[in-house]
C-alpha cells in the first residue's frame, strides 16, 4: 500500500486504457477468433450497427458488428440463437469495456459442415470427378428432359413454367425425390438412376434456395458420385446464385438456380424454331420463284429461236420478195410509159413544127386549085380560080394575067 | 400413278413428328436451292408442294405444342398431375 502510494509512475485513465488496448491488439489469437455462444440483448439501433451479448453457462462477451458487416449477414439474428461469431477483441475506451468486434456470424455446426465439405471436395477433386474434360456438352435441342427435384417445392413448378414457355415440344420425365433430410441422398441417387433408364437427353437436378444444411444432400458423396457417373448429361441448379454444392462441380453444367437450369436446357426456344421455319418457308418460295423465272426466260429464248427457224419467216420473206418484185415491175412499167409519153410529146412538138398551120401562122398561105384542090406550088399549076388558105381560114382568088 | 403416291405422302406428313417434318423440309429447301432440280420442273413443283405441306405441318405442331409431363414411378411412367397455381 505504502510503496504504491509513493510510486512515481502516474497513469491517466486514457493512458492506461490505451496501454491495455495495445496489449489486446498485439495478441494474434485475440485478433482472429471464432467464439461460440448464445445471442442475448440483441439490438439494432438506427445507426445500423448491431449490438448483442454472446453468453454461455458461465460467461458473457459484449459484441458489436458494424453496419457494413451486418448488411452481409445471411442469417437473421435472434435472441437465444446459438451461433459462432468471428472477429477481433478490442476496447471501447469511452466505457472501458472490452468487446468483440464481429465481422461474420454463422449457425452452429456450419463450421464443421464446411470442413467436411472441403475434405470431400479435395478428395473427389483428386479423383478427377470435377475435371473439365469429363464435362459433356448439353444437347442444343433436347426432345426429352429429365427432372430430379422435390414433388412439393416451387422449383418444379418454376422449371415447368420456363420449359412450357420456351420449348413446349419437349417431353418431361419427372423423378420426384426428397431434397433434404437423411433420406434425401439415397433417394436422389435412385431418382437419377431411374431417369437415366428413360434415356432423356439431359437431366436437371434442382432444388430451391435454403440454408447450407438444407442444401447438404447435394454435397453427399453418394449423390455427387451418382451425378458424375450419370450416362446422361446433368445440369445442376441448386439453391441461389451464391450457393455452390459438390453436385454443381460434378455436373456437366452448373446453373445458378433451378429456373436457370431449365433455361440452359432449352438453348433453342419455340421462337427460334418459328423463325427457322419462317426462313425455310421463304427460301422454299423464293427458290421456286427463281426456278420459274429461269424456266420462263429459257422458254422465251426457245420461242425466239423457234420463230427464227419457222417456215412462216421464209414465207414472209418470200412474200416480201414478191412485193419487191412487183414494186420494181410497176415502177419500171411506169417509167417506160413515162419515157414513151415524153417521146410522144417530143414527136408531137416536132410534128407541130412541121404542120402547115404553123407556117401559115408565120404569114405563108397555101394556094390550091378550085377545081381539083391540088396545091399550086408553081405558076404553071395556077388555075382561074384558086383557094387561098391562111392561118385562120380561106378565101378565093381569081387569077389575072400580067 | 402420281395421284395415289402423292396422297399417300400427304398422309405420311400428317403423321410426322416435328423433327421428321423439319428435317425433310430442310433437305427439300437445299435440293431446290441447289442445281440438281434445275432441269426438272415437274419434280421441283412436287418438291415445292411437299415442302409447303411440311412447313405447314411444322407450324401446326409448333402452335399446338404442349409440354408433356410424366412422372417416373418405379419402372413406369404416369402423367403428372400438376397442382394449379
Amino acid at each position: 500500500m505504502q510503496s504504491t502510494l509513493f510510486s512515481t509512475q502516474q497513469w491517466t485513465v486514457s493512458k492506461l486504457t490505451f496501454y491495455i488496448r495495445k496489449l489486446l491488439e498485439e495478441n494474434e489469437t485475440l485478433q482472429d477468433v471464432w467464439v461460440q455462444g448464445e445471442i442475448s440483448n440483441l439490438s439494432r439501433p438506427a445507426s445500423g450497427h448491431v449490438y448483442f451479448t454472446l453468453k454461455d453457462a458461465s460467461a458473457a462477451l459484449k459484441c458489436m458488428m458494424w453496419k457494413m458487416s451486418a448488411a452481409r449477414l445471411s442469417l437473421p439474428l435472434q435472441n437465444g440463437m446459438e451461433v459462432e461469431v468471428h472477429g477481433k477483441i478490442g476496447i471501447y475506451e469511452v466505457s472501458g469495456q472490452y468487446q468483440l468486434y464481429a465481422d461474420q456470424i454463422r449457425a452452429i455446426g456450419e463450421g464443421a459442415l464446411y470442413q467436411e465439405f472441403l475434405r470431400l471436395k479435395s478428395m473427389l477433386e483428386a479423383e478427377g470427378l470435377f475435371a473439365a474434360e469429363r464435362k459433356r456438352p448439353i444437347p442444343v435441342f433436347p426432345h426429352k428432359i429429365g427432372i430430379v427435384t422435390s414433388a412439393t417445392g416451387a422449383a418444379l413448378r418454376d422449371m415447368l413454367n420456363i420449359l412450357r414457355r420456351r420449348l413446349p415440344l419437349v417431353e418431361i420425365i419427372f423423378a420426384p425425390s426428397p431434397v433434404q433430410g437423411i433420406e434425401a441422398p439415397p433417394a436422389l441417387v435412385n431418382a437419377i438412376q431411374s431417369l437415366v433408364l428413360q434415356s432423356p437427353d439431359v437431366i436437371l437436378l434442382a432444388r430451391g434456395g435454403g440454408s447450407i444444411e438444407d442444401l447438404w444432400a447435394f454435397n453427399d458423396e453418394r449423390v455427387v458420385r451418382a451425378v458424375a457417373d450419370s450416362l446422361v448429361p446433368i445440369i445442376c441448379g441448386v439453391g441461389h446464385e451464391t450457393d455452390f454444392t459438390l453436385s454443381d462441380f460434378a455436373a456437366d453444367l452448373r446453373a445458378p438456380t433451378p429456373t436457370a437450369a431449365a433455361e440452359l436446357a432449352t438453348q433453342i426456344t419455340l421462337l427460334d424454331l418459328m423463325a427457322a421455319l419462317e426462313n425455310y418457308r421463304s427460301r422454299l418460295a423464293s427458290s421456286m420463284l427463281n426456278l420459274v423465272t429461269e424456266k420462263k426466260a429459257f422458254l422465251s429464248s426457245l420461242i425466239a429461236q423457234l420463230r427464227y427457224a419457222s417456215p412462216e419467216r421464209r414465207i414472209q420473206s418470200e412474200r416480201q420478195r414478191v412485193d419487191e418484185l412487183a414494186r420494181r415491175a410497176y415502177s419500171s412499167l411506169t417509167y417506160g410509159v413515162q419515157l414513151q409519153s415524153t417521146h410522144l410529146k417530143g414527136m408531137q412538138k416536132r410534128l407541130a413544127a412541121l404542120s402547115p398551120h404553123a407556117v401559115l401562122a408565120r404569114g405563108y398561105a397555101v394556094v390550091t386549085r378550085k377545081d381539083d384542090g391540088s396545091v399550086v406550088a408553081r405558076v404553071a399549076q395556077a388555075s382561074a380560080v384558086m383557094n387561098v388558105r391562111v392561118s385562120d381560114g380561106e378565101f378565093e382568088v381569081e387569077k389575072r394575067n400580067k | 400413278m402420281p395421284k395415289p403416291s402423292s396422297s399417300k405422302a400427304e398422309k405420311r406428313i400428317e403423321e410426322m413428328t416435328y423433327e421428321e417434318a423439319l428435317s425433310e423440309l430442310e433437305s427439300i429447301v437445299f435440293a431446290l436451292e441447289g442445281d440438281a432440280s434445275r432441269n426438272k420442273l415437274e419434280e421441283s413443283i412436287k418438291l415445292f408442294e411437299r415442302g409447303q405441306a411440311l412447313a405447314e405441318r411444322c407450324s401446326v405442331l409448333l402452335e399446338a405444342a404442349e409440354l408433356k409431363v410424366k412422372k417416373v414411378v418405379g419402372d413406369v411412367l404416369i402423367p403428372l398431375e400438376e397442382e394449379s397455381e
